[in-house]
């Protein structure tokens, strides 16, 4: 039987910054950060433990090793099959770095091939499907690729292909002009071989650094430009296309719209996971999560596309739209929460409203008077909103207390 | 008694209310503006009221037609073909005003204030010069006109337009009496009465100012149109509190709620300060509404939440939605469920 290993990249805490003020909670980094119900990288866990042959997933950044114990130790109890480790990098080595510098402990047990995910997206992960379109094609990786509409194809990593076979002719990393719009989803097969390729890329960049002086060399490796590129240019790399969903989970913001996708995907896979219309409970809209130790009044009325966290308390008569509430939050009788994400601990007061703005592609920022205008409203952890306070398109960071309504502003 | 009221065009500054009822119609605390005048002049005893207008929709005619036999009294419209300004009017309707020797009474449609009348005719006659003007108090009289009178009298001196020193905090609150000499003074064009013909009485020291206790606002647009319903409500919570809903009760928050016996109320409602809730309102279960006014036949639903606002006859308010910022819905408007308005006019 073949063997399989799989690699999640998960980056480190200088990385998040993008993610605040969520990342301001140095308990949960981002690739923890609870999407449907669960951590970003559980939905990459368990898209894998699915993949037969598929022994050991390694989780490869630069995060206090202590972050990810508890993570590491719930997702074994729940995915037995599958020895979940993390491999720490002394420092940041570039998004190829940490694979190149942990090679032995990867090719250990000599995996055929390598699945690699970057943790930021959320994806239905067509993994199967680019296994057995990898093995129709003699290149030595086969990368995940999406259409995505040509006004944002340039925040991306762009492809050009061969229509009939898929090979990719040409790979650019955030182009400043239009090149395709194909675009990689962060999702790759790869066979062992590509540790030569590694090496090999090593050496053009250790060669580039001895011809200039201005150069220092370090042990940093780019997936996309050091790697992908190349590959591409010697006709060894290929694209598998997914028309199914696949969104970049970048901004903290971008956690709603990741949200809805996975909400979505269980209505097809595991409806149990989503809460159930009962006579006697609250009503329920499109897909709604609630953790079990949550609670909700009946006379709430919660959805489309909500999570609800452990120990949360929905009070009465009150409405939340596209929205996360996490861990223990409290929002109070008749408030009204749309388009947000509540912090954990937070506490949300009697005809309050926390309201944001619903984008369909977080790529394009909405600027005003030269200020990014947030478009989910995000409550950092412990975060206070009085009685019919409402804050609107905000950022709010940890620990404020909001005694007056405020639109349109980060509130330090 | 005679008294002219100064009614004039379509009440633009109060749409999207004015868009289906003419201003004097529009209620204010849950009765017609006009009405609170009319009530009060014919306490006083005024038996003949002119409606000087410059357009005549028939929705009013039918209604104060009403009011004349309710109240025993002849409501004349009298229609000016082209805006006469706030004087011209008075000509306009020389034959009614000038019919006996009695003094009469003149008011701007907009005033909402206790109309002291009474003490107003009274005073007047006690001077026996042709005209008394109400003036109220301001804090800020360099906003307005104000007047000054000659010292320790109550004759008027002269009018002072935006005055940058202060030379007084007296401003006009647009509500005079008259006596019929006046119409020789005033030709049949257009013409203000407070810049043309005001200034020439008080040289010849025909004019006096009488002072107005309590409350007094121009409500003609939303903003005031609110402050003016907190100012009414305070004063009838210490005049006449059993108007209004008991304090007591569980919805009440603040005081200051008159509602129509007519609307009801769902549970788990917080209700006021200064709310005024009209005839057949329905409002639902876990409403908070504030320092607003819902009109006839509006329905509030479950959960809605809303301050600085009017909402106009038979509008609905969807669940969750949040209304404030000096939002005005008009007749029949529906807000979607969980819309947030902020100033809006609809």
């Amino acid at each position: 039987m073949n063997v399989y290993k799989a690699i999640i990249l998960v980056g480190g805490p200088s990385r998040g910054t993008r993610f605040r003020p969520l990342s301001l909670n140095l308990n949960v980094p981002k690739p923890l950060f609870p999407v449907a119900g669960h951590p970003i990288i559980w939905h990459h866990l368990e898209a894998l433990s699915k993949i037969k042959g598929l022994k050991e997933v390694l989780l490869i950044g630069f995060f206090e090793d202590s972050i990810f114990h508890r993570f590491i130790d719930d997702a074994a109890r729940e995915f037995p099959k599958i020895n979940i480790r993390y491999l720490r990098e002394y420092q940041s080595l570039g998004t190829a770095g940490g694979l190149y510098h942990f090679r032995d402990e990867i090719q250990r047990g000599d995996p055929q091939q390598i699945f690699v995910l970057n943790a930021d997206v959320a994806c239905s992960f067509p993994l199967k499907e680019m296994m057995k379109f990898h093995n129709t094609h003699r290149g030595l990786c086969t990368i995940l690729g999406t259409k995505v509409a040509r006004e944002v194809a340039n925040k991306y990593g762009c492809l050009v292909a061969k229509p009939e076979s898929n090979e990719v002719l040409h790979y650019v990393e955030k182009p400043e002009s239009f090149i395709s719009d194909l675009i990689s989803c962060g999702i790759y097969l790869f066979d062992c071989a590509i540790f030569n390729e590694m090496k090999k890329a090593m050496q053009n960049k250790k060669n580039q650094v001895d011809q200039d002086q201005f150069m220092d060399h370090d042990d940093q490796l780019r997936l996309e430009q050091d790697l992908l590129r190349p590959l591409a240019e010697s006709m060894k790399l290929f694209v598998y296309v997914t028309n199914d969903f696949w969104r970049q989970i970048k901004t903290a913001g971008s956690a709603v719209p990741a949200n809805a996708l996975y909400l979505e995907q269980y209505l097809e896979t595991n409806p149990e996971r989503l809460l159930k219309k009962e006579s006697d409970g609250p009503t329920i809209v499109g897909c709604v999560y609630k953790h079990p130790t949550a609670f909700v009044d009946p006379s709430a009325k919660i959805g489309p596309n909500v999570s609800i966290g452990p120990r949360a308390v929905i009070g009465k008569g009150v409405r939340i739209k596209d929205s996360i509430i996490l861990d223990n939050a409290e929002i109070k009788a008749n408030s009204c929460i749309i388009n947000s994400i509540i912090g954990w601990d937070s506490k949300i007061g009697t005809w309050a409203r926390v309201e944001g703005t619903s984008i369909t592609n977080d790529q394009i920022v909405i600027t005003q008077n030269g200020v990014k205008v947030p478009s989910i409203t995000i409550l950092a952890k412990e975060v206070i909103v009085r009685d019919e306070i409402i804050i609107r398109n905000c950022i709010v960071l940890p620990h404020k207390e909001l005694k007056t309504s405020c639109h349109n502003e980060i509130l330090m | 008694m005679k008294a002219l009221i100064l009614v004039g065009g379509f009440g633009t500054r109060l749409r999207p209310l004015t868009l289906t009822l003419p201003k004097p119609l529009v209620e204010f605390c849950n009765k017609p503006m006009i009405l609170h005048q009319i009530e009060g002049l014919v306490k006083v005893g005024v038996t003949d009221i002119v409606l000087a207008v410059n357009y005549r929709p028939e929705i009013m005619v039918s209604l104060l037609k009403k009011y004349e036999d309710k109240f025993n009294v002849k409501i004349t419209f009298s229609v000016e073909t082209e805006p006469l300004g706030t004087a011209g009017p008075l000509a306009l309707a020389r034959e009614i005003l000038g019919k006996d020797t009695l003094p009469f009474f003149v008011l701007n449609s907009d005033i909402i204030c206790e109309f002291p009348f009474e003490q107003l005719r009274d005073f007047h006659n006690s001077h026996g010069n042709e005209g008394t003007i109400v003036v109220t108090k301001v804090e800020e009289p360099s906003k307005y006109g104000v007047i000054v009178n000659h010292s320790d009298s109550t004759c008027i001196k002269k009018f002072v337009e935006k005055p940058v020193e202060f030379v007084s905090n007296k401003i006009n609150a647009g509500i005079y009496i008259f006596n019929p000499a006046i119409l020789d003074r005033i030709e049949l064009k257009p013409t203000s009465i407070e810049k043309e013909v005001f200034p020439k009485m008080a040289e010849g020291s025909q004019l006096h100012a009488f002072e107005l206790e309590g409350y007094w606002m121009d409500v003609g647009q939303p903003k005031d149109f609110l402050t003016g319903t907190c100012l009414y409500l305070s004063n009838l919570a210490k005049k006449q509190p059993n108007l209004l809903a008991n304090p007591a009760c569980d919805y009440v928050h603040g005081g200051n709620v008159l509602v129509d016996p007519t609307s009801k109320i769902g549970k788990d409602c917080r209700i006021g300060p200064n709310v005024t809730i009209g005839p057949n309102v329905i409002i639902g279960d876990g409403v908070r509404l504030q320092r607003c006014v819902i009109l006839e036949g509006a329905r509030v639903k479950d959960f809605a939440w809303v301050k600085n606002s009017i909402v106009g006859w038979h509008s609905i308010l969807g669940r969750w939605t949040r209304l404030e910022g000096v939002s005005v819905l008009g007749d029949d408007v529906t807000v979607n469920d969980e819309i947030y308005c902020f100033a809006a006019l609809k």
